[in-house]
């Protein structure tokens, strides 16, 4: 049973090599990658996967021909021995030679992946929160939120209609990806806003914990455009599955070429977010703001998700008084803390904004037109 | 053994039920005889290995397709959760406790356990604190859903209420192992028959003595964390609170400190059972005895020190992650060395291949896969690939499926015919072990091709090149659940009835056990075995 087991498993892992040499995902096998860590980790990962076969072939093998020969129903006699210094120093002596053999090349590769390059090319911040990444350039001003694509949010309700083989990369595509230079020493470092989460992308070669209160940082250096996806790997609650992280390598130039974009679109929107406002810039600012902060949980509908999230439409408080909302969002759930309080991650404007959309959208009907006054007076 | 209190009530108490147990409903409520204690255990362990196998079939139903068409994401963690918690303090180490509870008095020569009274009561504090642990799904909000490590902040301040149940039952849990750990180590030190050295003593016991000292470190550690993760929660403390100053790393050092050490609770004894089997139906002694146990001794030493290999993604010192990887490491030697001597124990036997060597030598080929992958994840550079991907859930469940509750197995079908005086049904039994070996391997085998491929654990969905390896292990875990169910019925005919076992059902077997009638006296050694006896089931009596 073991040998046909194991044979299968060699059939299929080597199989795996094959298809990783082709840089793309394994089906079966860790994924060679794109990055020296990656392709490092992953010829660490079969040098240890071939030590252990052999070791298993020695053993299972020396076993499966004990319970071959040696039973009683062949007429195998027992014999009386009971131990032999000499074998039982070997069997000591040679897996310490052999995890020596390993750890050599473990440590000096485990002390490469955590060197950090004296000037990298790029710093960007990474922070987890339920259930989103979001990432800010700090030397370019550039943030934004990462969220689960729309098509793989509704395929993955429970009874949901659309089905997940439609979704285009089901639970691993975003709205906004993580866009870094091919090419350049990016350093992540990497955060949590609320509980601990954890960043990986397989094809990068490392996964490193988002933790409240510190910075881990690593250096990742992509040699060729592409995009490449990956998971949260950390249990942050229950949108564990459903913030995925996803990375564009793109050419240096179109590299500065999107910064200016963004840049130029922050500032569209720094215009915006200064204009005058009125019940219609509230509604499109407090739709933009509800889909990055809010439509994880209460999704895009305001239906929510039933026995975990409240459906905000017709909701008891986005349709009662505006003071229990503003309260709410502000200071977050006294009775769920998934409930954040938005008060520290939003605007007075942002929230007001909101509000106002949360109040008016679907089929809520409230008229109410909440001000950033009102907020400030609410904090 | 002094005269104290303790032992004149025992005294007073064997009198006054010297015939026999106590007649009425009564009796498994008030017992302090321990072999009735040592089968509450194994019937707790048996009723949470259903309601734990349960929660891992909803959750194996789930994840048989992309989508969710059964659970809740929040409902889904809550299972994954209990599931573990469940499994470890209610299946395994009961499991494990009724095996001691059981044998090692009647393994030392002892007449009972050291203090009967707290064994009786260690055993009942564990129902409470199993409703206590389980009424979690019937609360607002829920069964906690942070997993069974309780990481923090997800099972501090975002935890759902009933999180503080869980601690409770923890406490519970906690204080019921110690005191069960305190009582077996006094049995074995205190009330060994005289003659019996203690290297001679059968290598169950001797598992059983280390591991009770395992406990003693494990246990109040445990609750240290746990107390912590409470007064965070409603006594205003921030020890894991970033937003005011605390670490939630710390956790995971205290929490690992604990969970290490866990590991090896689950596993020892189970190192023990085999080395009882696989030397009685080889029909030779256990190759390498003392190096047997010098090897338990070395792996509990070291598991006090590798618990950050648990932690290399936190963003450790990377002179740490050196430091737990070399000790990780470390810990193949002694565990290769206790492979290595059941094989050659094996060798040039005389082998015969009834359900409690088969179970066995299944736990050595499977155990011995699950070392491998354990020694691949020790490996930092390659464990930043495998952490907290399936590959860790296909480890660790080689580990304590095919590892501990396949010795548990083993042992119950080893010990059954001197517990019970009947001899399971054979034809039956063989029936059990091959359905669930081979069902166990297609839960468990496939999951390491889906985490190498990047699937991460604990999610309810999952992207669409994960789907065939699920469909493999739900089908795998729906035949392994249900195949158990021959087990209990195999259980239960064998207590009822069947073929008369002799004193010495396995003609290999020794052990002063083998020296009793099948079943039992309810009361046994009350005159101490002769040197002789002691003597010829020990270790030199092959000679």
């Amino acid at each position: 049973m073991i040998w046909k087991k194991l044979l299968l498993a060699l059939t299929t892992l080597s199989t795996a090599v094959i298809a990783a040499a082709q840089e793309e995902p394994s089906a079966f096998n860790m994924t060679r990658g794109v990055t020296e860590i990656s392709r490092d980790a992953y010829d660490m990962h079969m040098l240890l996967f071939w030590i252990c076969v052999a070791i298993g072939v020695g053993v299972f093998g020396v076993m499966t021909w004990s319970l071959i020969r040696h039973r009683r129903s062949r007429g195998a006699k027992a014999a009386k021995f009971s131990e032999n210094t000499v074998v039982e120093v070997v069997w000591t002596v040679i897996p310490v030679l052999i995890l020596v053999g390993v750890a050599v090349p473990a440590t000096a590769l485990l002390l490469k992946t955590n060197a950090e390059s004296p000037n990298p090319d790029v710093v960007v911040d990474v922070h987890g929160s339920q259930w989103k990444w979001e990432y800010v350039y700090p030397d370019e001003g550039i943030s934004f939120f990462s969220n689960l694509s729309s098509a793989s949010r509704d395929a993955s309700q429970l009874g949901a209609k659309e089905s997940p083989a439609d979704a285009p990369n089901y639970l691993l595509d975003v709205d906004n990806p993580l866009v870094v230079p091919a090419g350049k020493d990016v350093r992540l470092r990497i955060t949590s806003d609320d509980v601990i989460h954890a960043w990986w992308v397989p094809q990068l070669g490392f996964k490193k914990d988002a933790v409240p209160g510190q910075f881990n940082n690593i250096d990742v250096h992509i040699g060729e455009p592409g995009t490449y996806r990956g998971q949260c790997a950390e249990l942050c609650g229950s949108g564990h599955a459903y913030m995925p992280v996803v990375v564009e390598a793109v050419s240096p130039e179109a590299y500065t070429e999107w910064v200016a974009q963004q840049k130029q679109a922050a500032a569209q929107e720094a215009e915006k977010a200064s204009a005058p406002y009125s019940r219609e810039v509230a509604m499109s600012q407090g739709k933009k703001v509800y889909e990055s902060a809010c439509a994880s949980c209460h999704q895009s509908n305001g239906q929510g998700i039933e026995g975990t999230f409240p459906a905000l439409e017709g909701g008891e408080i986005t349709t009662g008084p505006v003071e229990g909302h503003l309260n709410i969002v502000i200071h977050g759930s006294e009775k769920n803390p998934v409930m954040q309080a938005y008060g520290d991650q939003l605007s007075d404007r942002e929230i007001a904004a909101v509000v106002t959309y949360e109040r008016n959208a679907w089929s809520n009907d409230t008229g109410d037109l909440v001000t950033p006054e009102a907020v400030e007076a609410a904090r | 053994m002094n005269q104290t209190a303790d032992s004149v009530v025992d005294q007073i108490e064997h009198e006054h039920s010297h015939h026999g147990p106590r007649k009425g409903p009564l009796r498994w409520l008030l017992t302090v005889n321990h072999k009735d204690v040592g089968t509450m255990y194994l019937v707790l362990a048996l009723v949470a290995l259903l309601v734990g196998g349960v929660m891992a079939l909803v959750i194996r139903a789930e994840l048989f397709q992309p989508g969710l068409q059964l659970t809740q994401p929040q409902f889904f963690n809550s299972l994954t959760t209990m599931h573990g918690l469940t499994m470890i303090f209610l299946a395994i180490m009961p499991g494990l406790t009724g095996l001691a509870n059981w044998m090692v008095p009647l393994q030392v020569g002892a007449d009972d356990m050291y203090w009967p009274r707290v064994n009786n009561w260690a055993f009942w504090m564990l129902p409470p604190a199993a409703i206590m642990l389980w009424i979690g799904f019937f609360m607002p909000q829920g069964a906690p859903g942070g997993g069974w490590t309780l990481y923090a902040p997800l099972s501090s301040t975002y935890a759902p209420p009933s999180i503080d149940w869980v601690i409770m039952a923890i406490h519970i849990m906690g204080i019921s192992s110690i005191l069960g750990a305190l009582n077996i180590i006094l049995t074995i030190l205190k009330m060994r028959a005289k003659g019996m050295r203690l290297w001679d003593m059968p290598l169950f016991t001797w598992t059983w003595l280390i591991t009770g000292f395992l406990l003693l470190l494990a246990m109040p550690t445990l609750a240290i964390a746990v107390t912590m993760l409470l007064t965070d929660r409603h006594l205003g403390t921030a020890f894991f609170d970033a937003t005011n100053g605390g670490d939630p790393v710390l956790f995971q050092h205290i929490f690992w400190f604990f969970g290490h050490p866990e590991v090896y609770i689950m596993i020892l004894p189970a190192f023990g059972v085999v080395s009882e089997i696989v030397p009685a139906f080889s029909r030779k002694p256990l190759f390498g005895r003392t190096s047997m146990i010098w090897a338990v001794i070395a792996i509990t030493f070291l598991s006090a020190i590798v618990w950050a290999h648990h932690m290399f993604t936190v963003g450790l010192p990377v002179e740490a992650q050196v430091l737990f990887m070399y000790t990780t490491m470390l810990i193949a030697i002694p565990t290769g060395i206790k492979i290595f001597n059941w094989v050659a124990t094996m060798w040039r036997g005389s082998m015969t291949f009834e359900a409690p060597m088969l179970w066995a030598l299944a736990f050595i080929f499977l155990f011995t896969i699950g070392g491998f992958s354990g020694l691949m994840l020790a490996d930092v550079p390659a464990d930043y690939q495998y952490h907290d991907t399936y590959f860790v859930v296909a480890h660790l469940h080689y580990v304590v499926v095919t590892g501990s509750l396949f010795a548990i197995i083993a042992g119950v079908y080893y010990w059954l015919p001197k517990w019970t005086g009947h001899m399971y049904n054979e034809k039956l039994s063989q029936w059990h072990f091959w359905l669930s070996a081979i069902s166990v391997n297609v839960t468990f085998f496939p999951m390491h091709f889906a985490g190498l491929a990047g699937m991460p654990r604990r999610i309810p969905d999952y992207p669409l090149q994960f789907m065939d390896f699920n469909m493999i292990s739900t089908v795998g875990a729906f035949v392994f659940g249900f195949s158990q169910l021959l087990f209990i019925w195999l259980v239960i005919q064998t207590i009822r009835g069947g073929k008369k076992a002799g004193d010495r059902p396995w003609d290999g077997a020794k052990g002063l056990e083998w020296t009793l009638s099948s079943p039992p006296p309810y009361h046994t050694f009350t005159e101490p075995p002769s040197r002789q006896t002691i003597h010829e089931e020990g270790p030199h009596g092959y000679h």
